[in-house]
């Protein structure tokens, strides 16, 4: 369990550091083609910030409002708050607001950027379903979400990646618009080395956008299994969020009808898949969960 | 002149750790403490909830008087101890009690209808696992001084500042696992 956990933190850290490395690649690209230095990939980064640090401070409640999610009393569901607040106590953190999505789909999700602005919710479908072991797997899993401070893990994330979609739209309709200083550059001296440089360069610009997906999406994939083997440390029993998956996995054909690629990455199991089938490497790649049954199998092996 | 800088540097770096250390220290001397009232809070109110569990049970299971007076003396006698390790004995015997009375429950329909005695089953069952999962944070925390206290060089740091080391608070019985009684609420 601790080896799964400091293995899934250092892919975190190496995608990360991943992400930055093609920042600066697209960067330095930018400034060979328009000998412009930094300034670019300043603005790009700047411009990122901006809109990330926005979705940092309000996208707790723009969230809860998409989803539909209602806040719910102690007196209304005191099986879920008790649940909560003794988990809560064995994390350390304070009891996190709680909310029901009204869907008859099982699935939950946390929110808020840290611990003192956390919330909790469940559908009403994961409420009627799933009995008290299995639910403290799943608010443990929500609430390592929470401890491990997981939106802003997401947020520097997409943060990175939105500087690198910008620089590399910024370059395609400049250079669709022929405004390229660095190639009539190139041309005038002819040389084939800087010639296979700018093609590189090229290919890397067009790769770019989409490598950045692919890591910030492997990010996702690491933090969940990263939030099922700390929750599994905090109710200290796997085997309940194993079991809440395997009914999870086993009603997934109940559509969500509040879940949308905007929020998919948020909630327990990603809600748009079709469970059961084997997923192929290229939807592994572009999912931001991992198989439903990889997470069984690792929790069956804590 | 290079020599006293580097001396300096040294000595620089050495402050850095010392004062790193110790507030480390005392981070985890407060969540200890913290861990310990959070237990405190929630003993507390199963103490509350245990009359109230005995007399609705009472008035429809009449001949399990012997396990009433079990229940009301772990709890007096949780009540009157203060060292952890007696403590701990006492609530272990404490939660034995509370479970069987629980059990009982099955024996009588009318009971396990009873609105009053649903809702404390809830209330008793949530501050049970609240119980467990606030010795949890708390052990875990003694862990983690009483680590740091003992390896070095924060031992020297501890040692000079009299940073003493916790006791665990044990109970041999788990929780949770496949011996749980499942209550469905």
């Amino acid at each position: 369990m601790y080896e799964q956990i400091a293995a899934n933190r250092r892919k975190t850290i190496v995608l990360i550091a991943g992400a930055i490395v093609l920042l600066g690649a697209v960067g330095y690209v930018l400034g060979l083609l328009y000998a412009s230095g930094p300034v670019g990939v300043v603005g790009a980064v700047a411009l990122a910030t901006v809109m990330s640090v926005g979705s940092y401070f309000a996208g707790d409640k723009l969230v809860l409002a998409s989803t539909r999610a209602r806040p719910v009393t102690l007196e209304e569901q005191p099986r879920l708050h008790n649940i909560v607040e003794g988990l809560s106590i064995a994390a350390g953190i304070p009891k996190p607001k709680i909310y029901v999505v009204p869907e008859a789909a099982l699935n939950a999700f946390a929110t808020g950027r840290n611990p003192e602005h956390a919330s909790v919710a469940v559908t009403e479908g994961l409420l009627g379903s799933l009995n008290r072991v299995e639910l403290e797997g799943v608010i443990g899993h929500e609430l390592a979400h929470v401890v491990d401070r997981d939106i802003l893990v997401g947020t520097v994330v997409a943060t990175l990646v939105g500087a690198i979609v910008l620089i590399s739209e910024f370059f395609m309709r400049s250079w669709w618009w022929g405004g390229v200083r660095g190639r009539r550059g190139s041309d005038r001296s002819g040389g084939g080395a800087e010639a296979i440089i700018f093609a590189i360069g090229l290919v890397l610009l067009i790769l770019a956008p989409i490598i950045g997906q692919v890591i910030r999406l492997a990010v996702s994939r690491q933090r969940e299994f990263l939030a099922d083997a700390q929750g599994a440390m905090l109710t200290r029993y796997p085997p309940g969020l194993a079991a809440a998956l395997r009914k999870i996995a086993a009603g997934a054909s109940v559509p969500m009808h509040s879940a949308n690629n905007a929020t998919a990455h948020l909630w327990l199991n990603q809600p748009s898949r079709v469970q059961g089938e084997g997923m192929g490497t290229l939807e592994k790649l572009f999912s931001t969960h991992p198989p439903i049954e990889e997470r069984i199998r690792r929790l069956e092996e804590m | 002149m290079s020599w006293l800088w580097i001396v300096l540097a040294i000595v620089g770096v050495l402050l850095l750790v010392a004062i790193w250390i110790y507030n480390r220290l005392v981070a985890l001397r407060n969540r200890v403490d913290n861990g310990w009232s959070q237990i405190d809070v929630q003993l507390r109110r199963r103490y509350d909830l245990i009359p109230n569990l005995v007399s609705t049970v009472q008035g429809y299971a009449t001949h399990e008087r012997e396990l009433f007076e079990h229940v009301t003396e772990a709890r007096a006698r949780a009540i009157d101890t203060t060292a952890v390790t007696d403590q701990a004995q006492a609530e272990d015997r404490i939660t034995q009690g509370v479970r069987q009375l629980l059990a009982v429950a099955e024996n009588y329909p009318d009971l396990k209808a009873n609105e009053n005695f649903l809702s404390l089953q809830e209330e008793l069952t949530g501050t049970e696992s609240k119980i467990a999962y606030a010795r949890q944070f708390y052990n875990d925390q003694v862990a983690r001084l009483n680590t740091l206290i003992g390896s070095f060089p924060s031992s020297l740091i501890a040692g000079t500042f009299g940073f003493r080391e916790r006791e665990f608070f044990n109970i041999e019985d788990p929780v949770r696992g496949p011996t749980t009684v499942e209550f469905p609420g």
